[in-house]
């Protein structure tokens, strides 16, 4: 039993020893394990991380190499903003030069109105001045008989100046003024009618002829004296086309229309009767009697006109 | 009031032409003398008979006829449609068909008559055929004739743009720019009123208008003699230029500025308005193109009319004009500052303020809004300063603000500021502490060390 016993000892120390081993290869193949799953992961992760590491590099770069370009981007776009916008939107140099060149059309301007207004003040002050002249001499004109004559000084001629009156010199050259008559108007004159060449209305009787006064009315069936002078001497009232002159400026205008006209046709014959008139039926061509031999047309004429001998020639001789 | 009229309608009908004539004659000038008998004859009925027997007759009684039509549309425009009722505008259109120019000249002047109350009136003659004919009356070589055609032309596009469209059409421009030149006073009037109603409408119309090369021609209308023709040239510039910057620039370059300012210069009067007013409407279209008013010596006429007229719509204009002008840079106020135009404004302002009942005047306002504009840019501290001393709140607000924007930045202008009293004259001003003046005060009060504060 004591064997049995220490049988069961050693059997349950060498299983826990064995149990113990095998327990601490297991543990130092786990932990071998763990060893090389750790060192699988760290290579891994190292490798991963440094893929990453130069992905984050390259971007970084690429933004840094971003950013500065689009710095330089800027600097390059202020300069070009700046130059555009100074020379062609808000050019202060073209403003300036442009408000000089207004300034100067301006005064341009300016002087060219002064001289309109120059020259039409002047064209006034002219007429007035030759309405002022024709005043004075139609005066002169009016007042002719107040010409000095020899024995007696006229008004202008003082014997007290050295040189007589510059109205005196007008008064000298200028020719009497005779008065014209007044024309009397008709109260009826040209209103109602515009007849070119009629100068007075027809003369309606207006009144009738006054009978002389006491005269005993003669016996018998005689008219009325008033109504029979009146008719005797009513006035002649030609009808329009007789009252205009044979020389009436109408007629003669219409002379040299006509003249014209008889002078200058276009068309020989001008009322044609058909369109189909001038086709070939009636227009041949009908040579004249004297060109035309006997039965043909001779060559005279229209091939030749005179008949040459050259045998006859002196001159060749 | 004696039955005149009764008595003188059997003799419309009278077998003698000169009788007709005659009784046509005394009812035009009844109805021209006065409303009242234009009523009466048109109540007694004489219109449609005279307007009947119109195209039988003889020119003489034409004329008479179309003197009593026009007599009878000039009083109001119940008249005038009495008169297009009774179916006078085909009547007048065949006077106007007439040779005589006599006849032409009556008929046009009836027809500008009616034309000129309202558009509805102007669209009836419009719409008897009248405009061609009324061209065609431009050409004429009779100067009474042309005027009176020019005239109707004026008041019937002035309604309407589509009026002026028609008379357009009718190719009336070329006509009418072609007698600009002419000698004739009164005919420049009316022909220079007719393309500025044609023009005032639209912009297209005033293109037309330019695009008849009308400019250096015009120029000359503004130096001649007469009053109304400068007026009117005036006018036609304005018409033109309110409209776009391209417009303005044109007559920039064609050198109209300086002849409106020549204009405006040598007048006095009403007759200046349209030359301010064209100034104004230049400035305002771009900053380049104020400046070149500005370069013109534009400045100087508008502070002599500020000055010198008394009537409120013209100082009113003067005003904006140099608002107008004033307000797009530093540099423009500074023009104007440097005319000494803005106590003027200021004046204009503070002693209108004054009474009540001149409150609302135009005047007021325009100067009121003339200053804030310039204002706003001026930086010239010099001009800004006689101000400080009487202006009232609202404008001080302004002047206080533009001194708090240089002021900080400026160090001759501090040592100015303050030897002139300007800094002591800030102290003075009572300000609600919050309000947008307290904070100019501080600001202005930080510029300085505390010592000269006090």
């Amino acid at each position: 039993r004591a064997i049995d016993e220490d049988r069961k000892i050693k059997y349950r120390a060498a299983v826990k020893i064995q149990s113990w081993f095998r327990g601490c290869r297991v543990r130092a193949y786990l932990r071998h394990l763990n060893e090389m799953v750790i060192l699988i992961q760290k290579w891994w992760r190292g490798y991963r991380c440094r893929k990453h590491f130069r992905k984050m590099v390259e971007t970084a770069y690429f933004i840094m190499k971003m950013n500065f370009y689009n710095e330089m981007a800027v600097r390059i776009q202020k300069r070009w903003r700046g130059y555009y916008v100074r020379k062609y939107i808000h050019n202060y140099y073209a403003l300036k030069k442009y408000l000089q060149a207004v300034s100067v059309n301006n005064a341009f301007v300016r002087s060219e109105l002064q001289e309109y207004v120059e020259t039409k003040e002047n064209e006034e002050k002219m007429k007035d001045l030759e309405k002022k002249e024709k005043e004075k001499k139609y005066q002169a004109r009016k007042m002719h008989y107040l010409l000095s004559t020899e024995q007696i000084a006229g008004i202008y001629n003082s014997p007290f100046r050295k040189s007589p009156d510059p109205m005196e010199l007008l008064l000298r050259n200028s020719k009497p003024l005779t008065h014209r008559r007044k024309q009397v108007k008709s109260p009826f004159a040209y209103e109602l009618y515009d007849w070119p060449t009629c100068k007075k209305p027809p003369a309606f009787v207006t009144a009738l002829p006054l009978t002389p006064v006491g005269r005993q009315k003669p016996q018998g069936p005689f008219r009325d004296t008033t109504e029979v002078l009146w008719q005797r001497y009513k006035p002649l009232e030609p009808t329009l086309r007789v009252a205009e002159s044979i020389n009436s400026p109408l007629e003669k205008a219409r002379e040299g229309i006509k003249r014209e006209e008889w002078r200058n046709p276009i068309h020989g014959n001008e009322f044609l009767p058909f369109s189909s008139y001038h086709k070939n039926e009636n227009e041949k061509y009908e040579p004249s009697l004297c060109k035309s031999g006997r039965y043909v047309q001779e060559a005279y004429g229209t091939k030749h006109f005179r008949e040459v001998y050259p045998k006859k020639w002196i001159a060749d001789k | 009031n004696s039955g005149v009229v009764s008595l003188l309608r059997p003799l419309l009908l009278d077998v003698v032409p000169s009788v007709r004539q005659t009784a046509a004659l005394g009812l035009g000038r009844l109805a021209d003398y006065n409303v009242d008998l234009a009523e009466a004859v048109v109540k007694a009925g004489i219109l449609p008979q005279l307007v009947h027997s119109l195209p039988e007759e003889n020119r003489y009684y034409k004329k008479t006829a179309a003197f009593v039509l026009r007599a009878i549309a000039k009083h109001s425009p119940e008249l005038a449609q009495a008169v297009v009722q009774c179916g006078a505008l085909e009547a007048l259109v065949i006077c106007l068909e007439d040779f005589d120019p006599g006849v032409k000249e009556g008929a046009s002047w009836a027809f500008d008559y009616i034309a000129r109350h309202n558009p509805e009136l102007s669209q009836a003659v419009v719409d008897a055929g009248a405009v061609p004919l009324l061209v065609l009356c431009i050409q004429e070589p009779e100067i009474a004739l042309k005027r009176i055609a020019a005239s109707t032309l004026s008041d019937i596009s002035k309604h309407s743009p589509e009026l002026a469209q028609t008379v357009v059409d009718a190719g009336a421009i070329a006509h009418l720019a072609q007698m600009i030149p002419n000698p004739d006073a009164k005919l420049k009037r009316q022909v220079l009123s007719a393309l500025s109603q044609i023009a005032k409408h639209s912009v297209d119309l005033a293109e037309l208008v330019v695009e008849a090369e009308i400019f250096p021609v015009v120029l000359t209308c503004l130096k001649d003699s007469d009053e109304y023709v400068k007026k009117n040239g005036a006018t036609l510039i304005r018409e033109i230029a309110k409209h776009s910057p391209e417009l303005s620039q044109l007559i920039v370059n064609s050198g109209g500025v300086a002849a409106v300012i020549d204009c405006i210069g040598s007048c006095r009067g009403t007759v200046r308005l349209p030359g301010i007013m064209m100034l104004g409407y230049v400035a305002a279209h771009s900053e380049n193109l104020s400046m070149a008013v500005i370069v013109s010596k534009g400045i100087p006429p508008l502070c002599a009319c500020l000055i010198e007229e008394h009537e409120d719509h013209i100082k009113a204009a003067a005003a904006w004009a140099l608002g107008q002008i004033g307000r797009h840079t530093a540099e423009h106020a500074r023009h104007i500052a440097g005319a000494n135009v803005l106590p003027t404004l200021l004046d204009i302002y503070v002693d209108a303020n004054s009474s009540e009942d001149l409150k609302m005047k135009a005047s007021i306002f325009s100067a009121k809004k003339a200053l804030k504009n310039i204002l706003q840019k001026c930086t010239h501290l010099p001009a800004l300063e006689p101000l400080l001393h009487d202006a009232p709140p609202s404008i001080m607000k302004h002047i206080i603000g533009q001194f708090s924007k240089v002021l900080p930045h400026d160090s001759k202008a501090r040592r100015l500021f303050v030897t002139t009293g300007g800094l002591k004259k800030v102290q003075e001003i009572k300000a609600e502490p919050g309000s947008l003046l307290q904070e100019y005060i501080n600001a202005i009060n930080n510029c300085y060390p505390e010592e000269i504060v006090r």
